[in-house]
Formats: C-alpha cells, structure tokens, sequence
C-alpha cells in the first residue's frame, strides 16, 4: 500500500522534479542534500582509509620491540594525524552526511533548510584537509604533540603548526555551518504533523549533536587561536614562564573535548535505535526515555571535560566532582542500552547486516562503556591514565562504536538511496572479519595498559611484545576486510535486487514512504497525516 | 609422549593455515598470562587503588554477565527463523525504567565512599620523612634529594640507547630490561613514607612508577606532589616511564627506583654526598649534610 501511495506521489509531482546538473556542475554547485549528503560519505570513506593507513604504520612498527620502520618524530605525527583525520575527516563528515541523506526524508522537507550553505560547509572540507594532510610534507614534518595539542610541547612543531591550526578553524567552520542546517532543518522543515516527540530518533540525537557542536566548536577555535598567538606574536597563554598557564590549555581543550566524544556517539545512537526496532519487527522500548536520556547525557558532557586531566594535579574537590559527574553518564547511557535490550526482548529478530551491525554496537560499546566507568574512578586513573587502557577504552566506543553504527547505518539505508540490495553474503562476510578483527586489535590493549605500558611510545620493553604482536595481527585483518565496505557499496550502487521502497519488513519512518531510490527533492508535498501516522510508529 | 604428538600434529595443521593466523595464535600462546591485570604494587596507597580497581572491575563484570546474559537470551529466544512473534504492546513501564534508573545510581553511591576515602588519602602530605624532587627534560630525569645536598640526572642506559636505532640491527630481547633501565637509580629508604615534587623545564611530563600506583604530571611553572611509601619488606628494583607525550623520545625516559632499608638507604646518601662533598667547591656544604642527614634517620 505504501508502495502505491509514493509511485502515484511520484507521478503527479514528477514534471517538478528537474534532475540534477551534468558532470562536474552537479557536484561543485550541488545544493541537493543527497548529493552533498554523498559527497560528505564518500569524503569520509576516504579519509577513513587515509586515517587507516596511518593506523597501519602504527601497528606496523609496535609489531615487535625495537625501531624497524619509522623515526619516532614520524610515530608521533602518525599518532596524532589518525586522530585528527578520523575524527574530523572519517565520523565527523559520516555523521553529516548521513544527516544530509537522511533527515529531509525523515521529517518530510523537500531539502535541507539551507542549500548554498550546505554547499560551503562541505567544500571547506577538501581544503581543510589539503592543509593538514600537507603539514606532513613540511620543514619539522607533521604535527607530533598529540591530537590534544597540548602546550608547550605542540608549540615546538615547526611549520605544521599554522597549517594544522588553520586546518582545524576550517573544519570547525565547516561543522558549525553543517550543524546550523541541521537545526533549521528540523526545527523549521517539520512537515505538518510531524512533531517534536515523534521524529526519529536519528533526528533526535542529531538535533542534540549539532547544539553540541554550535557550543563547542569555537572554543575549540579560541584554543588553538591562543596557541597560534603564543607562537606567532608573542602572547604567553600557555607559557608559565610569561606569566600563563599551561593546564589552562588542557581545561579549555577538554572544555571542547569531551561534548566532541558525544559529537561523535550520539548520532550512532541515533541509528541504532533506528535499526534495532526495525529487524526486531516491534516499536523502540522507551521513545521518550530515549530521548531525554540524550539531553541528559548531552547536558553532563559539558561537566565533566577534566575526567582527562586527573594527573594534572587537582584540587581533591575537584577531583571528586568529576568523578562523581563522570559516574553519572552511566545512568543515561546505560537507560539507552537497557531500553535497546527491551527492544529486543519478546520481539522476532532477523540478522541482516545493518543489524549484526548494530547488535555488535551494543556488546562492544557497552564493553567500552564499562572500561569508561573504571576510568572514573579516579585513584584507579592515576594507574590507567595515559596508558594503552585509555586506548582500548577510547577505541571500543569509537570503532565498534561510532564507525560500526554508521556501517549499520549506510546498509540500513542503502537499499533505499539506490533503490538496490546490497550484496548480503559479502555484507555478512564484512561484519564477521570486522567483528572478529576489532576485537583482537583492541581487546589486548586492555592487559598491556594494566600491565603498564604508556600510550603513544613508538617502541616498548619486550615483557608488552606478545600482546602487541597480536594487536598489530588484528590491526592488519581489521584494514584489509574495510576493503570490502567500498567494493559492497560499489557493487550495490552499480546493479542489485530491486529494493522496494520499505526495504525491511519491519522498517517504520516517513523515509520508506519514499520510492527508492527516493525522487531528487525528496519530498516535493509534504506527506499527509496518514502517511506520517503509519511511518511515525516507532 | 603422546603429548608431544599430538603438538606435532597441531603444529602441521597450523602451518597449512594461512600465516596470520598462525602468528596470532603462535603468540596467543606464548603470551605472559600472568600480565593480564594491575599489578598489587608494594604501597601502602598502591594496595588500596589495586582493591578498587578489583572492585570496580568485579561491578562491571557483574553488571555485564547480567546485561549481556539478556540480550544474548533475547537473541537466541526471540528469533523470526524460529517463528517468534513481536509483542508490539511491549513499548514502554514506568517499574521497570524506574528500576534500571535506580540500580545504577546505587552503584555510584555505593562506590564514591571508597573513591572519595581513597583520594582523602592520597592528598594526605602530613609527616613526611623525605622530599625528593623530581625534574622532566627532554628527555631524561634529574633527581633532587631536598636539603641533602644530593641531585642527578637519569637517562636510558647505553645498551637500551644503542639498541633501540631505528635499524640498530640489535635484537631487543638480548638487551636486559630493554628500555627500562637508566645510568643512575633513584634511591628510596623502604618504610618511610616519601613525598615527590614533580615539575618540569621544558614540556609536560609525567612520573609514573606502576608499582607504585600513581602517576602524576610533571608540568613547567607547576610544582605537583605525590607520596609514595613501599612496605618495608619490599626492598628490591622497580620500574617505570613517563607517561605524558613529551616528544620525540617520549618512550625513551625511564624511571628505575631501589628501593634500600633504611640503613642501607642512610650508607647509599651518606656515600653520594661525600662524593658530592669532593666535587664541590662550595665552602658551607659539610654543614648542610652535617645537620641534615640524621633527620632521615628518624623513624
């Protein structure tokens, strides 16, 4: 039924439809959100390889003791340049595209709120990233204190330090012109009906991510800016011997940094609680729960950025604060997995890929949500802090937690934006090797941070070789099965089963309402109260 | 006998797998399981953060048998193959929310009481029988034993240096405590309780010794302080790094501590400063060691 409704939707609003641009024009001038929206993922696609190979050459040289491969100067600007580039060149740009494909469809807009600026917001990214990808090539090579970029050591980079600067204020300027549309966009572009309480829950979260991101992001700006003037023009922010401070940098980073972690997770959020209802055939357990569990968790992340600083020596006050407001992300956060666990409970579960997916989300990112809670504990800190256990923890939430929902997500989706199935054998074979690998990467992390080995050390003391090997073991089976990611995607983009417009038997939400693939100003009329009632079953 | 067969065999099979995996498992096997967790340590404070870190651990381990117990029955009993049919009804309750709500929050209140008596402690600077302070440099240690006219630099050992060229051609595990050892030890009396300054010159680092149980940065314009004290029948070598990227050679700056009785704490300082006395030039030095060092003594 939903089928014939869109194909007579389609029919009479075709003539308005005037396709896209030919050749270059469509991308360069491109205001259509599934354009830009694709530009954002195969952007990110790349970055996460670009960011992957770096990873490469890290595990390459922990594969034993010893220095076989790299000077340690180029370890440390590997170390730092992975982070930057999957940060703010692999999820970041994911997530927005992911909001640029999916959240017109989802609140019933023919596009997002604000098309130029859409435009600009992603070609700042390609120039962002020529000049942070080019301070490799510079006098002094890349930037080698640390994605934190802590002071003094960061302002003893050579020429990197401007362009990574400069590089940094472009993509902060590209997420908050991103985010700005997104918050137009649902706030203003809601078709009649379609209402706060009942948007998807991808809406939701993105809607919380881009306030974090509007309030963030220029603090970030301002302290990069202050270690650009400390450099340059001989300002002394963070320089105790000019009268300045510098923890004062690590308050203002972490200021930014911590709301960045949940930039970074609450939109897979978003997914997974789009996911799991729909392959367990039953509405998401707790929608309102839901989403005032993501304000809640968005509100603590602002209290409590020195969690990442217990060794700088704090007052005990503080000190017992932050762990304290620490601890209490884990009520929020565990409601969300309690309500995804109800989800399933008395549903009748299938196993495509976007759900191995997010199944593998919800073990891993709990896994990493529990070494989070031991992090908080703040004399054990004292003994993990800066050590390979802060790195299993951070990947655990990032890789089988940010990146695997939006794995979970592009296969959830991609039947609906070419209007083909995706190659589900090869899907499944890509979810095992992923599962499988991630885990003997990042599991072992775990016992060399206890057993005491430092964080970002280009070579170790030979009692931390054994687990290193099989780390780097998993490192290298877990980048060479992303190879299959783009080759599935491609495949699928070229030929495949037809899809029907509701891909999945239990899939709900306006976006399957749509033909697939959907038509180019996705919706022209806005849907009316019957079609929003049948898709807003959560 | 047959045991050895039966490896032989395995052995075989393994060859004809491909070679990552017989690495993976190879070193499986030959991983050191006894490095799976926190050391104790050998302080009175590395004891209690090593019993919370177990008690921590314990909770999650708990809490996830029981999550993960859940969702591996929902998986396994509510399947589409297997006929289940969804029970669309089930979408939300109050007890049950309010439950999961409060469990947590039990949890947390439950563990900030020893959290917060923990730290209490370990702030705790009062009596101390030795200052020592510690200096960060690119990329080495200077030592600085407050009022007893005895400091020193600390840096990787010679052998550990030459090894760890990119290329050195020098098999790491042929060189003894490869990267953890240092030209001069830090020198600790056993039993009395000892307090570390830390700063730092040049950039950020961090002093952490594990068994120990605390780490803490060493920061320029800062003077940080942690107290350490081994247990008296903990007399022995331990060691460590810094643990704040600091540059280049970051993983190159070890930290090697021995700790001494108090005797044979008092002959080591007594010998250092005769050595300084030798070496200095300083005419008022003899009374500074004179008036001191018996202060150490004490207790």
């Amino acid at each position: 039924m939903a089928h014939e409704h869109t194909a007579d939707h389609d029919h009479v609003h075709g003539e308005h439809d005037h396709g896209p641009a030919h050749g270059w024009r469509r991308w360069v001038y491109a205001t259509n959100h599934k354009d830009i929206g694709t530009m954002y993922l195969i952007f990110a696609c790349t970055m996460f390889f670009v960011g992957g190979l770096m990873a490469m050459i890290i595990r390459a040289e922990l594969f034993k003791p010893g220095l076989q491969l790299v000077d340690p100067q180029f370890f440390n600007s590997m170390t730092s340049m992975h982070a930057l580039v999957m940060i703010f060149g692999a999820v970041m740009p994911a997530w927005t595209g992911l909001a640029n494909w999916m959240i017109p469809m989802q609140v019933g807009a023919p596009d997002m709120a604000l098309p130029r600026l859409n435009n600009f917001s992603f070609w700042i990214l390609p120039f962002a990233f020529t000049l942070l990808l080019s301070s490799l090539f510079v006098p002094g090579g890349g930037p080698a204190g640390g994605w934190t970029m802590y002071p003094p050591l960061s302002l003893q980079a050579g020429d990197s330090l401007p362009l990574t600067i400069f590089a940094i204020h472009l993509m902060g300027a590209s997420s908050i012109l991103g985010s700005i549309n997104v918050v137009v966009t649902i706030m203003n572009m809601r078709a009649p009906g379609v209402g706060l309480l009942n948007m998807s829950l991808f809406c939701w979260t993105w809607l919380i991510t881009a306030y974090l991101l509007i309030a963030t992001m220029p603090v970030l700006a301002g302290a990069v800016t202050m270690l650009l003037t400390d450099h340059f023009f001989g300002t002394s922010f963070f320089s105790a011997a000019g009268g300045g401070d510098p923890v004062m940098f690590q308050h203002i980073f972490w200021f930014f940094g911590h709301p960045e972690v949940y930039i970074l997770i609450l939109p897979a959020f978003g997914i997974v609680s789009e996911v799991i209802p729909t392959f367990s055939r039953k509405p998401l357990f707790g929608y309102d729960a839901m989403v005032y569990a993501t304000a809640a968790i968005a509100f603590l992340s602002f209290i409590v950025w020195a969690h990442h600083m217990f060794t700088v020596g704090m007052p005990l006050a503080g000190q017992l604060f932050f762990t304290l407001s620490t601890m209490m992300i884990s009520i929020p956060t565990g409601v969300k997995v309690f309500n995804w666990t109800a989800t399933m409970w008395k549903g009748s579960l299938s196993f495509e890929t976007p759900m191995l997916f997010a199944l593998s989300f919800l073990f891993l990112f709990t896994i990493g949500g529990f070494s989070g809670l031991m992090l908080a504990v703040v004399p054990a800190d004292f003994q993990y802090h800066d050590t390979y256990f802060v790195v299993a923890h951070f990947h655990y939430v990032l890789v089988p937690g940010a990146v695997f929902a939006i794995m979970a997500g592009v296969y959830y989706w991609l039947p609906k934006w070419t209007g083909h199935m995706y190659d589900e054998k090869l899907g499944k074979l890509h979810f095992w090797l992923s599962t499988i690998f991630v885990n003997v990467l990042f599991f072992p992390q775990h016992f060399l941070g206890l057993a005491g080995m430092p964080r970002r050390i280009p070579d170790y003391s030979t009692q931390f070789a054994d687990w290193n090997m099989v780390s780097s073991i998993g490192a290298f089976g877990f980048g060479l099965s992303q190879l299959l990611f783009p080759y599935i995607i491609w495949k699928c983009v070229k030929a495949g089963q037809r899809a029907e417009a509701r891909s999945w038997e239990g899939a709900h939400g306006l976006e399957w309402e749509l033909t697939s693939p959907p038509p180019y100003h996705s919706w022209s009329d806005p849907p009316s109260r019957e079609v929003i009632a049948k898709g807003a079953q959560h | 006998m047959s045991f050895h067969m039966k490896n032989r065999h395995a052995r075989r099979g393994l060859q004809a797998a491909a070679f990552p995996l017989f690495a993976l498992l190879a070193s499986v096997a030959h991983a050191d399981w006894g490095g799976l967790n926190m050391p104790e340590g050998v302080t009175v404070l590395s004891k209690k953060i090593y019993s919370l870190h177990m008690l921590i651990l314990w909770v999650c381990v708990i809490l996830a048998v029981v999550v993960f117990g859940v969702m591996i029955y929902s998986i396994i009993k509510f399947r589409k193959s297997q006929g289940a049919q969804p029970d669309k009804t089930l979408v939300h309750s109050t007890k049950v929310e309010i439950v999961w709500t409060v469990i947590p929050i039990a949890i947390l209140v439950f563990m900030a009481v020893p959290i917060a008596r923990t730290l209490i402690e370990i702030e705790d600077m009062g009596d101390v029988n030795l200052n020592i302070k510690v200096t960060g440099y690119q990329w080495k240690w200077e030592y600085e034993y407050l009022g007893q006219n005895v400091s020193f630099f600390s840096t990787l050992k010679r052998d550990s240096n030459a090894a760890r060229q990119l290329g050195s051609g020098i098999d790491p595990k042929s060189v003894e405590h490869y990267l953890l050892d240092v030209d001069n030890h830090l020198v600790v009396p056993a039993g009395q309780k000892i307090r570390f300054l830390l700063t730092a010159q040049d950039v950020i680092h961090a002093w952490w010794v594990p068994a120990f149980g605390m780490k803490k940065d060493a920061i320029p314009g800062y003077v940080n302080e942690i107290w350490v004290q081994v247990d008296a029948d903990k007399v022995g070598t331990y060691r460590g790094q810094c643990a704040e990227l600091c540059g280049r050679d970051h993983g190159f700056m070890p930290i090697v501590v021995d700790v001494l009785s108090p005797a044979d704490f008092d002959k080591w300082l007594r010998e250092k400063q005769a050595e300084k006395k030798l070496a200095d030039v300083a005419p008022d030095a003899p009374a500074v060691t004179a008036s001191t060092a018996p202060a150490t003594l004490a207790q």
